[in-house]
C-alpha cells in the first residue's frame, strides 16, 4: 500500500512539474499508466467512480463504501453529503475538505499539499443520493464499537428500510452479541424483507410476524404499505391480519394512554378541589380566592428554589411543600378572620368578597414578582419520562398522582382520627347542634379554612411542576374545581375524589372524540343534568339539617 | 318597595329622559368651542355606561328580588351583542378587506365558501333584533328550566351559571365555531344605513340606550310591583315555605330569569355598536362577577341602585385605569371586599338610611335550616 502511495505522490510531483495547463494531459497519461501498473485495490476503484461525477457512478461508489467500510468511509460520505467532496479529474485525485476547511486526500486522509484548490470541483449530489448516503452512513454505524450507536443505527435502518443496508445488517447480525442490538437488527432486517418484493415469501411472512410483534405506529405504516402493494396473496393476507392486530393493539394502548392522562388530570383536580370541598362543606361558602391559594403555593415553590443553595436544590420540594401549606394556610386564616366570618349569613356575598380578595392577591403577586411566568424547575427525580409498552409516562405527573394520594389519605386521617376532624365533621353535619354540644364553631371555621387553603397551597407546589407559574395560575383550575365539588357533594372526601376522577377522565377521554372544548361543554351539561337527580352532589350528607 | 324608592325611581327616569334629549343637543347642536360641548367619544362612553346599567338592572331583578346570584349574566349580554354584531357584520358587504358581498372577512380568511346557517337572515334588521331577544331568552329558559326544577339554589346555582359562561367563553374562542374566533366581530361600518362613525349616530345610540334603560326599569318595576313580584320576593326569603304553601317556585324563578336574560341581551345589542367590537372576552367569568359588584355597590333590590352602581363603578374604572393602572385591581378588589362587608345595602341603602322604619332582618329560612348561624 505505502509503496503505491509513494509512487502516486511521485506521479503528482511529476505532474506538477509540468505546471502548464497544456501539459496536464501528459500528466494524466502518466498517472493512468502508473495506475495500471499499481495493484488496483478496491478502494481505488470505488474512489475512481466519484471522478466521473455522474449520479449512477456516485451511487455505486456510495454503496461500495458502505459495504467495504474502509476507515475513512464515514468521513468521505459525510463530506459528500455536505458538498465537501472534491475531485480533480485532471490529477485523478479525490479529496475532501474538513469542516475546518483543511483539504485531505480521500484515500490516505493526509493533507493535500501544493495543489491549486481551484483545480478541484465539487461532486454533485441529488436527493436520491442524499438518501443513499444516509442509508450508507446507517450501515456504517451498524459496525460501530459502541452498542448504543449500533442500536441507533439499527433503528435508522428500520425507519428507512433501505435494502442497500441489508448486507451490512446481516454481517453485523452474524457477530452481534448484545441482545438488544440483536433484536433491533432483526427488526431492521424484517423491515427490509417485508418491504422488498424480491425477498422470498417465507422471509416476508416471518418478517411480517416480527413487525407485528413490535406493533407500534412505525410497524403499522410499514405493514400498511405491504398490504396495499404486495402481489403475493399469502403475503397480502398475512399483512392484512397483522395490520388489524396492530390496529387493535394501538387502539388499546391509545385508550390506556388517555386513561393515564385522565388519571393525571384527575389527581391535579383532586389536589385543587379537595381544599375547596372542605371549606365549602364546613362553612357552606365557596371561596373564590381558592385558586389564588394554589397560586401562592406555586410561588412559594419558586421562592424556595430561588433562595435555596445549589447543594439543596434536589430537596427543594421537601421545603416547598410545608412552606406552601403554611403560607396559603395563613393567608386563608387571615381571609376567614377578616372577611368571611362576617358574611356567614350571606353566603352569596361571600362569593363577591372572596372574588375581591382573589383580585387583590393576584395584583399583589404581580406587583411583587412581575406579570411574567416564573420558571420552576423539576428536581432530577421528577424529570424525564419512561415507557411501559405503548404507554409514555412522565415522571412529574406520576409523582403528582402519588402526592395527591398521600394528601387524600392524610386528610382522611385528619378527619377520621383526630378530635379536630371529629369536630369539623360535626359542624359540617349540623352547625347548631355542634355548637350546642360545646364545639367552638368559630374556631373550627378558622382552622378548617386554614386547612383547606393549606392543601390548596400544596396543590400549587404540584402545579408548579407541570404548569407555568404566573399570577393567573389559579384561575385556570378554579372552575373545574367548583365542578368537582358540585358533582361530588360536600362532607365526604370520597365524593370529591370520585368527582375529580370522573371529571378528569371524562375530559381526557372525550377530548380525542369531540375536541377539548366540546368535551368540557358536554361535561358541563352532564353535571347540570346530574344535579337534577342529586342536587347536593353524588355523596350528599343525609339528614334533616342538609335538606333545604 | 318603599314609597321613597319609587320617588327616587321617578327622579331617575326624569334624569334619563333629560339626558336622552340633552346629550344629543350638546353633542350635535352646541358648537365645539363651547364649554358645554360633548365630544362624540364622551357620548359613546356615557352610552356604554348606560348599557352596563341596563345589565345591572337585569341582574338586580334576579338577584335582588329573587335571590338568584347569577355569575353568568355576562353571557346573555354577550349573546345579545353577538346577534347585533352579526347584523353589523353583514352590513359591511363589499366594503370589507376581501370585498365579499356575502361572507364576512374572517370567513373568507378561513377559506369558507358558504355562509353558515347560523348567519342566515342576519342582514335583515328585524330578524337580528328578534335574535337579540330570542337567543339569550332561550338559553336562560333551557338553563333555568333544568337548574330550578332540580332545586339548584344559592351558591351551587352561582357556580353553575359561572360554568355556563365559561363554557361559552371557550366555545366562542374557537375559529370553527363560526363567530370570528378570538378576534370576534369588528370593523363595523353602519347601522340601518347610518355610519357608526358619525357623531349623530353616536348620539342616537346614546338616547336609545337611555330609553332602553328606562324601559328595563319600567318592566322590572312593573314585575316587582305586581302580585307575581310579591311572590317572587317571598321565594327569595323563604323558598321552602313558598313551595309548601303550594306555589310552583321554579316557574316564578324561571320567568324572572328569562326576562332578566332578555334585558341583558338587549343591553349587549346596544353596547356593541357603541364600542365597535364584540369578542369572546365578553363571556369571561370575571365580567359577570364585576356586574354583580355594580349591583352590590349601588344597592341590590332597588333597581335604580343597581344602575347607579354600574355607572359609578365604571366611571371609577375609566378614571383609575387611566390614572393609576397599577392600582385599579387593588381598588376593584377592595370594592368587592369592603362593599360587601360594610355596605350590605349599597350606596342607595346608605342614602335611604333612617328615612324609613328599620325593616325586620329577614334571615333566609333555608339558611337557618342549613344550619347557618343567624
Amino acid at each position: 500500500m505505502t509503496s503505491s502511495n509513494d509512487c502516486r505522490l511521485a506521479a503528482h510531483d511529476f505532474a506538477r512539474g509540468f505546471a502548464l495547463r497544456a501539459l496536464r494531459a501528459l500528466g494524466v497519461l502518466a498517472l493512468l499508466a502508473f495506475a495500471t501498473t499499481a495493484r488496483a485495490d478496491a478502494v481505488d476503484d470505488t474512489l475512481a467512480k466519484f471522478l466521473d461525477d455522474k449520479f449512477p457512478q456516485t451511487e455505486a461508489a456510495i454503496g461500495e463504501l458502505a459495504a467495504e467500510a474502509p476507515p475513512q468511509a464515514a468521513a468521505i460520505l459525510e463530506a459528500l453529503g455536505d458538498n465537501r467532496l472534491l475531485i480533480d479529474p485532471a490529477d485523478h485525485l479525490v479529496a475532501y475538505k474538513t469542516v475546518a476547511g483543511v483539504l485531505l486526500n480521500a484515500k490516505t486522509g493526509e493533507p493535500v499539499q501544493g495543489l491549486d484548490a481551484a483545480a478541484f470541483k465539487k461532486v454533485r449530489v441529488n436527493n436520491a443520493l442524499r438518501s443513499a448516503i444516509e442509508g450508507a452512513m446507517g450501515s456504517l454505524t451498524l459496525a460501530n464499537p459502541d452498542p448504543e450507536k449500533r442500536l441507533a443505527a439499527a433503528e435508522d435502518v428500520f425507519r428507512t428500510h433501505d435494502a442497500k443496508a441489508l448486507p451490512a445488517l446481516q454481517a453485523q447480525l452474524g457477530k452481534e452479541s448484545d441482545p438488544r442490538v440483536v433484536a433491533a437488527l432483526k427488526l431492521a432486517q424484517a423491515s427490509i424483507f417485508a418491504t422488498s418484493d424480491s425477498a422470498s415469501p417465507q422471509d416476508r411472512l416471518s418478517a411480517i410476524a416480527t413487525l407485528k410483534e413490535r406493533g407500534d405506529q412505525d410497524a403499522q405504516s410499514l405493514i400498511d404499505g405491504i398490504a396495499q402493494k404486495a402481489t403475493d396473496p399469502a403475503v397480502k393476507s398475512a399483512a392484512a391480519a397483522a395490520l388489524s392486530a396492530i390496529h387493535t393493539r394501538l387502539a388499546l394502548w391509545g385508550v390506556a394512554q388517555n386513561l393515564w392522562y385522565g388519571i393525571s388530570a384527575s389527581s391535579v383536580l383532586l389536589l385543587a378541589a379537595i381544599g375547596l370541598a372542605i371549606t365549602f362543606g364546613v362553612m357552606g361558602v365557596i371561596n373564590m380566592a381558592h385558586g389564588e391559594m394554589v397560586m401562592l403555593g406555586a410561588y412559594s415553590t419558586y421562592v424556595v428554589q430561588t433562595l435555596l443553595p445549589p447543594s439543596l436544590q434536589n430537596w427543594s420540594l421537601a421545603f416547598a411543600i410545608p412552606l406552601a401549606f403554611v403560607v396559603a394556610g395563613a393567608v386563608g386564616i387571615a381571609i376567614e378572620r377578616l372577611v368571611i366570618r362576617f358574611l356567614y349569613t350571606r353566603p352569596l356575598e361571600t362569593l363577591l368578597a372572596t372574588w375581591g380578595v382573589s383580585l387583590i392577591l393576584q395584583q399583589l403577586v404581580r406587583s411583587l414578582f412581575g406579570a411574567n411566568n416564573r420558571l420552576v424547575s423539576n428536581p432530577p427525580f421528577m424529570s424525564g419520562a419512561f415507557e411501559i409498552g405503548g404507554l409514555s409516562i412522565t415522571t412529574n405527573r406520576l409523582w403528582i398522582i402519588v402526592l395527591s394520594a398521600v394528601v387524600f389519605i392524610g386528610l382522611q386521617l385528619v378527619l377520621r382520627a383526630t378530635p379536630f376532624g371529629l369536630q369539623m365533621r360535626a359542624v359540617t353535619q349540623n352547625r347548631r347542634m355542634a355548637a350546642s354540644m360545646g364545639i367552638s364553631t368559630a374556631r373550627i371555621d378558622m382552622l378548617a379554612f386554614g386547612l383547606g387553603s393549606g392543601v390548596a397551597g400544596i396543590a400549587g407546589v404540584a402545579l408548579s411542576q407541570i404548569d407555568n407559574v404566573s399570577p393567573n395560575l389559579g384561575q385556570g383550575y378554579i372552575i373545574d374545581s367548583f365542578m368537582v365539588v358540585v358533582f361530588g357533594g360536600v362532607g365526604n372526601l370520597w365524593g370529591t375524589a370520585f368527582g375529580a376522577l370522573l371529571i378528569g377522565l371524562a375530559n381526557k377521554l372525550l377530548e380525542p372524540l369531540i375536541g377539548a372544548v366540546q368535551g368540557q361543554i358536554v361535561l358541563l351539561i352532564f353535571i347540570i343534568l346530574f344535579i337534577q337527580r342529586r342536587p347536593r352532589g353524588l355523596f350528599a350528607l343525609r339528614g334533616r339539617a342538609v335538606e333545604a | 318597595m318603599s314609597a321613597r324608592l319609587d320617588h327616587l325611581g321617578l327622579g331617575f327616569v326624569a334624569i334619563l329622559i333629560v339626558a336622552a334629549i340633552l346629550v344629543p343637543l350638546l353633542s350635535l347642536v352646541v358648537s365645539p368651542d363651547s364649554a358645554f360641548y360633548l365630544p362624540p367619544y364622551l357620548v359613546q362612553l356615557l352610552g356604554k355606561y348606560l348599557c352596563y346599567a341596563i345589565l345591572a338592572v337585569a341582574l338586580d331583578l334576579v338577584w335582588g328580588y329573587c335571590g338568584i346570584l347569577s355569575l353568568g349574566h355576562g353571557a346573555f349580554f354577550a349573546l345579545g351583542g353577538y346577534a347585533m354584531g352579526m347584523y353589523l357584520m353583514r352590513q359591511i358587504g363589499t366594503r370589507g378587506v376581501y370585498a365579499n358581498p356575502i361572507l364576512p372577512d374572517f370567513m373568507v380568511f378561513l377559506n369558507w365558501k358558504e355562509l353558515p346557517v347560523a348567519w342566515w337572515g342576519f342582514n335583515w334588521f328585524p330578524y337580528a333584533m328578534l335574535m337579540v331577544v330570542l337567543v339569550p331568552g332561550l338559553l336562560a329558559l333551557a338553563f333555568g328550566w333544568f337548574a330550578f326544577r332540580s332545586r339548584v339554589t344559592g351558591v351551587y346555582l352561582s357556580i353553575i351559571t359561572q360554568a355556563m359562561t365559561f363554557a361559552l367563553f371557550k366555545e366562542f374562542f374557537r375559529n370553527d365555531f363560526g363567530f370570528g374566533g378570538n378576534n370576534g366581530l369588528t370593523d363595523f361600518k353602519d347601522l340601518l344605513g347610518f355610519s357608526l362613525q358619525a357623531a349623530s349616530t353616536k348620539a342616537a345610540l346614546f338616547s336609545a340606550s337611555a330609553i332602553a334603560l328606562i324601559l328595563a326599569y319600567a318592566v322590572s318595576r312593573a314585575i316587582i310591583g305586581s302580585k307575581y313580584g310579591k311572590a317572587l320576593m317571598a321565594v327569595r326569603d323563604a323558598e321552602s315555605r313558598m313551595r309548601f304553601i303550594g306555589y310552583r317556585v321554579e316557574n316564578y324563578k324561571l320567568f324572572a330569569f328569562v326576562v332578566s336574560a332578555i334585558i341583558a341581551g338587549i343591553a349587549g345589542a346596544l353596547y356593541v355598536p357603541q364600542v365597535g367590537i364584540i369578542n369572546p372576552s365578553e363571556f369571561a367569568p370575571a365580567n359577570s362577577i364585576e356586574a354583580a359588584i355594580w349591583v352590590a355597590v349601588g344597592g341590590r333590590g332597588t333597581l335604580i341602585g343597581a344602575a347607579i352602581g354600574a355607572i359609578a363603578v365604571n366611571f371609577a374604572k375609566t378614571y383609575f385605569t387611566g390614572a393609576f393602572p397599577e392600582y385599579w385591581l387593588y381598588g376593584l378588589g377592595l370594592l368587592f371586599v369592603l362593599g360587601t362587608l360594610f355596605l350590605p345595602k349599597g350606596l342607595l341603602g346608605l342614602a335611604l338610611r333612617g328615612s324609613e322604619p328599620k325593616p325586620r332582618e329577614v334571615v333566609s329560612v333555608d339558611a337557618v335550616e342549613e344550619g347557618a348561624e343567624p
